[in-house]
């Protein structure tokens, strides 16, 4: 039985692991310095230590949009909530004169409505969640710009800087706000049964509200969850960059963190789901980045590789490609 | 007109027409009939060249038939219009009737006037002047299904086949299609007729050919055919039999003199649903529900355990009024549904079947008390166990399984929850004769713990076999109810005759 369960994590992650792995080797190979980490008084520094510390708002928003996939929905506002939650953040620092309480119950208060008004759309009004959520792409990026009047605002609070830049025991603090985030949503989704309800819902709703199960809360609150994250994710990014700009912070973000999803062995399609998984995924997409960019890419042309990498995975997730390729192989493999 | 001769059609593992015959005669409406599964759809498909035919001939006018697409069939001069209405229905009527032959300009332009034209002149034959411009969304169900026999009768049809075209109409809606179909027959266009409402082929049918089992039981002039009969020949039964019983049927609920009902219900209905069903079901007791596919079983349950609501009536649970708006308020009260659609309604496939077995039970605990894992583990393999679930492990997706097993998951599903009612939709169809004996086991195993039983089969014996009181119902109204003795084939089978024929006078 445990050896089972294992196995079935196992297969899940397998991919995303192997493809991670590939690209780690690569660099062994091609760029040794890749792996070159130095110590700055007493904290590390280095490339890898840079796939974490920029990896991690990715991360945080693949959590979120795990449970949004797994629902059979997907969420393309939590780059839009990023930006919304890191303006009004900032700006309620600069207003209050660096209350902290205030900025961090400011963001999190509007991430909790807009991801309910995104699981209200989806789930009592029923709107498909790619048209709700590009509602909520436009209309939370608009607010954001009514928040700072276009112009970026300066985040200097200690604090919040820490929180992008800063380092515990070494380590990028952000990487442990992407650990709690994990362990919370591991907990949430596998001590409790709303993983399972989470599952079923997006595997067969229909069946799943036949069972008595609270399919729309489920729903409601998975968009909940995700716009959460989007907002740690938000505060991650203005105390990184130091600036929180309506323009710039978290655009395409979305699609970052739904490749994640992907590529860690969550389907679009819904049902099982797999958070490591879309940690890995997430790691993935940031090491490729961060190995083009040394390898002297252009980072204006990062799109294309990101691409290249959803392609991949859609076709290996294609049973009509893998007949094919079985076909190539002149041996025909059961799939499973 | 028409001449079908010995057409049989295999299937892996079944024989869906043995040797048909069929004969329709120019400017008749012909209705076919059979219960389900009997083989109308496969000789439909036939006859459309959906499929092709194994053994037999087909001549229509005097010439061979061997459409190999539905569109050589339409060149033909047959044309279809299917149950579910297949229009688009965000393209205006013009746009529908005239899909895929477009007529074109000089440049390989559309001619929308021409379109506009064409379809108001197909509509026009049927009496109908709507705006052909109007999007196809923004009709009823009985006007688009109007426009679906335009498409059809554009084509220069000889033939028209509709196949259930009044399931989700109303009567007025009905009376409005036959007025049509009548003037179409009148312009000499043959029509074969499906339906599964008695009342409606003897309102419209000048034959009637009745399918069982993939053969031919017989082919009838319609004022020639007593109801009875009709009915007989469908469920492949002798007249006599029927008419040579002993007991009378009851009307109304006798006897039975309990304190309390545990579920009461009074005049519940919806429309387009079921009209007017009173039931009661004691504590313990097995009820069935018969009556011919379409006659409003599964509504009934549906409306009872709150996937539908109800817009007339009242339901008590244990003396008690109770609104059930949803299934989990139906849950809460103690009901159970196992639904006669398992694929869409019941698994969620790529769950194990432990996670399938334990969902109903979860769900009403709530997210948050979640079932131990060895809690969930015993419960598996415990039912597992007792209902001889073939499964490899506990940890298996559902949807390996085979239809029985998967059944028996969905009704394990109820059973670990102890509910004190369970409506068992047509939990025997599509599982192999095994299993079936064995879903009829754990009937009469519930009936023996109290618990109440809400029994709908399309098969008769079943009911029989298993039930305490069987409530007969016929085109979406209670026609009767028998209990103890009287629970007989042959009496389900009158009921539903009788009523027919009250109605019809």
């Amino acid at each position: 039985m445990k050896t089972l369960l294992a196995n079935a994590i196992h297969s899940r992650i397998i991919w995303p692991l192997a493809g991670l792995g590939v690209l780690l080797l690569f660099n062994l190979l091609a760029d040794i310095e890749f792996y070159r980490i130095e110590i700055l008084e007493g904290d590390l520094y280095g490339p890898l230590i840079t796939v974490l510390k920029q990896g991690s708002k990715i991360m945080l928003l693949a959590l979120g949009m795990t449970l949004v996939i797994a629902t059979k929905g997907v969420d393309l506002s939590v780059g839009s909530v990023m930006a919304v939650v890191g303006v009004l953040a900032a700006f309620l620092l600069r207003e209050t004169g660096g209350n902290l309480a205030a900025a961090l119950a400011g963001g999190i208060g509007v991430a909790v409505i807009l991801g309910a008004f995104n699981g209200g759309m989806v789930a009592l009004v029923k709107i498909q969640p790619i048209v709700a959520t590009l509602i909520m792409m436009v209309l939370a990026r608009g607010v954001a710009f009514l928040i700072t009047g276009g112009l970026p605002i300066k985040v200097t609070d200690p604090a919040i800087r820490q929180l992008g830049q800063g380092h515990l025991l070494g380590l990028p603090l952000s990487l442990f706000v992407v650990a709690a985030f994990f362990l919370i949503s591991v907990i949430l989704t596998r001590r409790t049964a709303l993983g399972l309800f989470i599952e079923s819902v997006g595997d067969n709703e229909t069946a799943s509200r036949f069972c008595g199960l609270p399919t729309r809360l489920v729903k409601v609150m998975v968009y909940v969850f995700c716009a959460v994250c989007a907002c740690a994710a938000g505060l991650v990014s203005i105390g990184f960059s130091g600036i929180a700009d309506a323009d710039k912070l978290g655009v395409l973000y979305e699609l970052d963190a739904i490749t994640a999803v992907v590529v860690g062995g969550t389907a679009l399609t819904g049902g099982r789901f797999s958070l490591a998984g879309s940690l890995v995924g997430a790691l993935l997409i940031k090491t490729m980045e961060i190995t083009l960019i040394r390898q002297g890419m252009n980072p204006a042309y990062m799109p294309v590789p990101k691409a290249l990498i959803i392609v991949a995975v859609c076709l290996l997730l294609s049973e009509a490609f893998r007949t094919q390729l079985a076909g190539l192989f002149g041996r025909r493999k059961v799939s499973a | 007109m028409l001449e079908l001769r010995g057409i049989s059609k295999t299937f892996p593992g079944v024989k869906a027409l043995d040797g048909v015959d069929f004969t329709l005669r120019t400017g008749e409406i012909h209705a076919l009939m059979g219960e389900n599964g009997a083989g109308k759809s496969t000789l439909i498909k036939i006859l459309t060249g959906v499929y092709s035919c194994d053994e037999g001939s087909m001549v229509l006018d005097g010439r061979p038939l061997n459409p190999d697409s539905p569109r050589t069939a339409e060149h033909a001069g047959i044309s279809t219009v299917y149950q579910e209405v297949n229009l688009v229905p965000d393209l205006s009527v013009a746009e529908n009737i005239m899909l895929g032959r477009e007529p074109t300009g000089p440049l390989g332009g559309i001619r929308w006037r021409a379109i506009r034209e064409r379809a108001e002149k197909a509509l026009d034959r049927l009496g109908l002047s709507i705006d052909v411009q109007r999007n196809v969304s923004t009709f009823s169900i009985a006007i688009k299904q109007m426009v679906a026999v335009a498409r059809a009768l554009d084509l220069d049809a000889r033939l028209l086949i509709l196949d259930e075209p009044t399931s989700s109409l109303d009567d007025d809606e009905v009376d409005q299609l036959f007025t049509v179909l009548r003037q179409l027959q009148r312009g000499g266009l043959s029509i074969i007729f499906i339906t599964h409402f008695l009342d409606q082929v003897y309102k419209i049918s000048d034959r009637i050919t009745v399918l069982r089992n993939g053969r031919q039981v017989g082919e009838y002039a319609t004022p020639d055919l007593p109801r009875l009969e009709l009915i007989a020949a469908m469920m492949g039964r002798e007249v006599q039999e029927i008419e040579h019983l002993g007991g009378t049927i009851t009307m109304a609920d006798r006897g039975r003199e309990q304190a309390e009902p545990f579920l009461k219900v009074r005049g519940l209905g919806a429309p387009g649903r079921v009209e007017d069903i009173d039931m009661e079901v004691n504590r313990g007791e097995v009820v069935g529900l018969a009556g011919l596919l379409g006659s409003g079983r599964t509504e009934t349950a549906r409306l009872i355990f709150g996937v539908e609501r109800a817009a007339s009536g009242t339901i008590e649970v244990e003396g008690e009024h109770v609104r059930i708006r949803s299934p989990r308020d139906a849950i809460r009260r103690g009901i159970a549904f196992c639904s006669e659609d398992r694929k869409v309604e019941g698994i969620i496939p790529t769950l194990s079947v432990r996670e399938n077995l334990i969902l109903a039970l979860q769900g009403s605990r709530g997210p948050m008390r979640r079932l131990p894992r060895e809690e969930q583990e015993t419960l598996a393999t415990h039912y597992i166990q007792a209902l001889g679930i073939k499964t490899p492990t506990p940890e298996t997706p559902i949807e390996n399984l085979s239809g029985g097993n998967q059944q028996k998951v969905l009704v394990a599903r109820w059973l670990c929850m102890s509910p004190q009612l369970t409506i068992l939709d047509e939990p025997t169809r599509g599982i192999d004769v095994g299993a079936k004996a064995e879903i009829e086991k754990l009937v009469a195993g519930l009936r023996e713990e109290g618990t109440s039983v809400l029994f709908i089969s399309s098969e008769l014996e079943e009911v029989v076999r298993s039930c305490e009181r069987v409530l007969v119902l016929c085109d979406r109204r209670k026609a009767g109810e028998l209990s103890g003795e009287e629970i007989s084939e042959q009496n389900i089978m009158r009921t539903i005759a009788e009523y027919h024929e009250d109605t019809a006078r």
